[in-house]
């Protein structure tokens, strides 16, 4: 394989995942005619997790529940619920887990504070390692050199 | 001080190395149900083709019962139909179904050629129900007590193993 062969395979990837990605799975006998409604339904639909294909948002799946979790949120927002109360009408059924961005709550502590624990920890380590190692060092080494004459 | 400072990172890593691999035994299919212990969600389903009478919420109370969530389309609810066939011979325990998204005729025409295990059947052919009940995957059984409330649910065929060491012992206690 040549050099320019592979910057034309690279790049035609590049274009197609970036083209790809974008995309979600909305047909378009799922929109809603009030683009303002259909704007929230989308940005809803991404924060919810598809049970099916757990790490696809509902937004994105091809998977048929996925579809009517789509429909249902749109109904709701028709009906004049506010986004907490899609949410939530979709998390009384099927869990936190649903959600894409876990909630800050009592259960999830673990999650949101441990990489600073983790983080604080190995800094400790770090600090007293040294603290050690430096303090290993013989006393007249880091002594003022003045003192030495004495 | 010392043989702490070389002991505790191993045995840090040593739990995380535990942790995970519990973490990786577990289905992340199987998510708990958000009904458990709470009445079923009220519904009332129409009947499916060539059946008198269709099913809802309150038809779960009275007796321990089984709601059983299937489809003609579903290709993992073959495999435990002879199991609730033998249980509905023996009247081991009531089986309510529940036709999740099943074209007209077609959970009618499906039962027909593998037969019925179901006391009652709701059409739920748009599959709201289904969602009401946080259905993920067919096939899905929830144990109901005798006050219509959800106890337990089991996701995935019912083998023999899963009846006898799992949902049987639960349908016991709930019917003592």
């Amino acid at each position: 394989m040549t050099f320019k062969t592979v910057v034309f395979l690279l790049g035609g990837f590049f274009i197609l995942a970036v083209g790809l990605g974008g995309a979600g799975a909305v047909e378009p006998d799922e929109r809603l005619d009030d683009p303002v409604l259909e704007q929230r339904a989308r940005e809803i639909s991404q924060q919810l997790r598809c049970v099916v294909c757990q790490n696809q948002s509902i937004d994105e799946s091809d998977a048929p529940l996925a579809r009517d979790l789509r429909l249902i949120i749109r109904e709701r927002l028709v009906e004049g619920d506010n986004d907490e109360q899609v949410i939530g009408f979709v998390v009384d059924r099927y869990g936190d887990f649903v959600l894409l961005k876990p909630p800050f709550q009592a259960d999830t502590y673990l999650l949101w504070f441990g990489p600073f624990i983790i983080f604080l920890m190995g800094g400790l380590l770090i600090f007293y390692y040294f603290r050690k190692v430096l303090g290993a060092i013989p006393d007249g080494d880091n002594s003022d050199p003045g003192d030495r004459e004495k | 001080m010392k043989r702490l400072g070389f002991y505790m990172p191993i045995a840090l890593f040593a739990g995380i190395v535990v942790y995970l691999a519990i973490g990786l035994t577990l289905d992340p299919n199987k998510l708990p149900s958000m009904l458990i212990d709470k009445p079923v969600p009220e519904f009332v389903l129409p009947a499916i083709e060539g059946f008198d009478q269709g099913l809802s919420s309150s038809d779960l109370k009275g007796k321990v019962s089984l709601v059983n969530i299937w489809g003609s389309w579903c290709v993992a609810c073959i495999i435990e139909h002879p199991l609730l066939m033998e249980l509905a011979k023996n009247n081991t325990i009531t089986i309510y179904g529940i036709d999740w998204k099943d074209p007209p005729g077609a959970g009618a025409a499906w039962l027909l050629k593998e037969g019925n295990p179901y006391t009652l059947i709701g059409d739920d052919a748009d599959g709201r129900v289904a969602i009401d009940f946080g259905v993920t995957g067919a096939p899905e059984t929830f144990i109901a007590d005798k006050d219509g409330r959800i106890r337990y649910k089991y996701i995935g065929p019912i083998t023999p193993e899963v009846w006898n060491e799992i949902i049987l012992p639960i349908v016991e206690e709930l019917q003592r």
